[in-house]
């Protein structure tokens, strides 16, 4: 919050910065005409966003009697059983398989369709019917989900998919939308000449897609499965109205269910907060390079 | 989105031009319908799945169905009832001011780092990594962090240096509880943001800040004059969907005052939520979802033609 009041002196600052063209930057060497007044700046606003994770660890390795004060003081003893009480209180290796089973299958079945149908859109896009269809999943992004929520409940009760299966479907499908809109965009940056040569060997469409296009598509599948991936981990609204059955929650609807088995336990409730968080936090810190660049050619049309 | 959608159907160099489509057709007419067979499942579902709960939802807006049990259709009469609904009125009011709100933050606060992210500092890629942590997190979760935050340390903190106004929890005060979900909001949405206005940013040539130096623009005229309008599509991208989805409120306000207190911070979707599948009024809430797509896609019309005529491009 601390870059709104000197939000204009900050702007002003940064593009005398940006002033100076890249290419120079890199045979300085990157350490010529560092800004230290401007990273010392970004430090600190880093801390908005580290402050409370390290208030969320702190807290989650306490015993109950340390909390009282500001709660950011470090633990002066440890009392790891929180995480122990924390995993039998909320089934926390059930809810993180159910999860994490749904997060790959949404994954997988996005990659494998959606590609597809966006590959099959752009190649035809001269076609009215495929025009068509473009312009209607495009549509989409603009219903709000709060006017599926309650029929699609129905729906998925209806047709017995209201399971992490059925989960795994409304991923993909309501992806759809947003999906094709950037596969198409970089579909259209591939040469025909490609899958030319590809059909002129015998190829069948299918084989062109799959040896030819879907490989070339890795940039982007990357970035959608990023998205997908973030997005299937930690919803709430969708498992909260579509799972029936309790055994089948996700891990963020295990912290809601058992927000009244916490009661007034912030230490076990926390390291359970921890729990949930930590696996897609580790794994973004394993390959953050990849997870950020991957998100950014997303949006670099 | 309009003018992206016509950017990504423009063909792009190698896809057949537009002007020759009987060279195109000649080009698939072999497996015309292998790519039939590509989309039409992809069609049908979605239209199952997506389509047909939009208007069965519309259908029952005009029923008096209670979720179970017989409905007989009604007419308009839930319509009617919207607009005379306090509660449903207040929380159109509250979601609006809150999905204003947030959106001008995030996006000040975001291009504001993502501006900072692309200058000269040292740690570049580090920072960008912290900055981006929120967006992989649930704001559920974090949403039970702030709570106990804004419930117990915040009010320690104020205490202890002496701001007594500021010592109570804010999420328990009816008139300022929505500060604290904007504040939660902010710093999740703010982290997806950056790396959007940072991609945009590194879009604009160097060169253009070189001539306009020598110019003699000030830095703040090179930010209006230069920066700005060229990442103007990303902000329009920006504005456009963080607004649509600050409307859909839902996971941290039931994390940090679910809704309360009283219902000071009911958003649309929860009242959609809890009327809907708690309160026995399905048919109702249809109408009121109904309308919060009308709404929904007007707004982002008005938007996406306000805010795009300030566009540029090189």
């Amino acid at each position: 919050m601390s870059t709104l009041t000197n939000n204009e002196a900050f702007v002003a600052d940064t593009a005398v910065d940006a002033a100076r063209p890249r290419r120079r930057r890199r045979l300085d060497g990157g350490n010529g005409g560092i800004n230290w007044w401007l990273t010392a700046l970004i430090a600190v606003c880093s801390l908005t966003v580290l402050i409370p994770l390290y208030f969320t660890v702190v807290t989650a390795l306490k015993t109950p009697d340390q909390l009282g004060g500001t709660g950011f003081e470090l633990p002066t003893s440890i009392r790891w059983e929180n995480f122990a009480d924390a995993y039998q209180l909320t089934n926390f290796p059930r809810a993180l398989l159910n999860t994490a089973l749904i997060t790959v299958g949404a994954v997988v079945l996005t990659l494998a369709t959606n590609s597809l149908v966006a590959y099959a859109i752009a190649r035809n896009m001269h076609k009215k019917f495929f025009k068509g269809l473009y312009f209607y999943f495009l549509a989409a992004i603009f219903v709000p989900f709060p006017i599926i929520m309650l029929p699609v409940v129905k729906e998925t009760a209806l047709l017995g998919i209201d399971t992490p299966v059925g989960l795994i479907l409304l991923y993909t499908v309501y992806g759809l939308s947003f999906n094709i809109f950037i596969f198409v965009a970089y579909i259209n940056s591939i040469p025909i000449e490609l899958e030319e040569a590809a059909r002129m060997d015998g190829a069948s469409t299918w084989g062109v897609f799959r040896k030819v296009i879907f490989p070339l598509l890795a940039p982007m599948n990357a970035t959608v499965g990023i998205l997908t991936c973030v997005w299937a981990w930690n919803d709430f609204l969708l498992p909260l109205v579509v799972l029936s059955d309790p055994s089948a929650q996700t891990l963020p609807l295990a912290q809601f269910i058992f927000q009244g088995q916490f009661n007034t336990n912030y230490t076990v409730a926390f390291a359970s907060y921890l729990m949930a968080l930590a696996p897609l936090l580790v794994v973004y810190m394993i390959a953050q390079k990849w997870v950020v660049s991957g998100v950014m050619r997303g949006s670099v049309k | 989105m309009t003018t992206t959608a016509d950017r990504a159907t423009t063909p792009v160099g190698t896809t057949p031009p537009p002007t020759t489509p009987p060279r195109a057709k000649s080009r698939f007419s072999r497996t015309p319908r292998t790519f039939y067979w590509m989309v039409v499942p992809a069609l049908v579902i979605f239209f199952g799945l997506h389509t047909v709960p939009v208007i069965s939802g519309m259908f029952f807006s005009l029923t008096n169905y209670a979720g179970y049990g017989t409905w007989d259709l009604v007419g308009l009469s839930n319509y009617v009832n919207l607009f005379q609904d306090s509660r449903v009125l207040s929380s159109y009011a509250f979601t609006f001011g809150f999905a204003i709100v947030s959106t001008i933050l995030v996006n000040v606060i975001a291009l504001a780092i993502a501006l900072g992210l692309n200058a000269r500092i040292k740690f570049k890629t580090a920072f960008r990594g912290v900055f981006f942590i929120p967006y992989i997190l649930a704001i559920l979760i974090i949403g039970y962090v702030f709570n106990y935050l804004f419930a117990n340390s915040f009010p320690a903190i104020f205490t202890s240096l002496g701001f007594d106004g500021l010592s109570g929890n804010i999420l328990a005060d009816p008139n300022f509880a929505w500060i604290g979900i904007v504040i939660v909001t902010v710093w999740q949405a703010a982290a997806f943001n950056v790396i959007l206005y940072l991609a945009g940013l590194q879009t604009i040539p160097g060169e253009l800040y070189e001539a306009a130096g020598i110019d003699g623009a000030s830095s703040w005229r090179q930010f209006r004059s230069i920066t700005f309008p060229l990442i103007g599509a990303y902000f329009t991208i920006n504005m456009v969907l963080s607004f649509k989805s600050f409307l859909q409120v839902f996971d941290q306000i039931v994390a940090l005052t679910n809704g309360g207190p009283g219902t000071s911070t009911e958003s649309i979707a929860m009242v959609i939520y809890r009327g809907g599948f708690q309160g026995g009024e399905y048919g109702y809430q249809m109408a009121n979802a109904v309308v919060y797509l009308i709404v929904i896609i007007l707004v982002s019309f008005i938007q996406l033609r306000f805010l795009q005529r300030r566009e540029a491009s090189i």
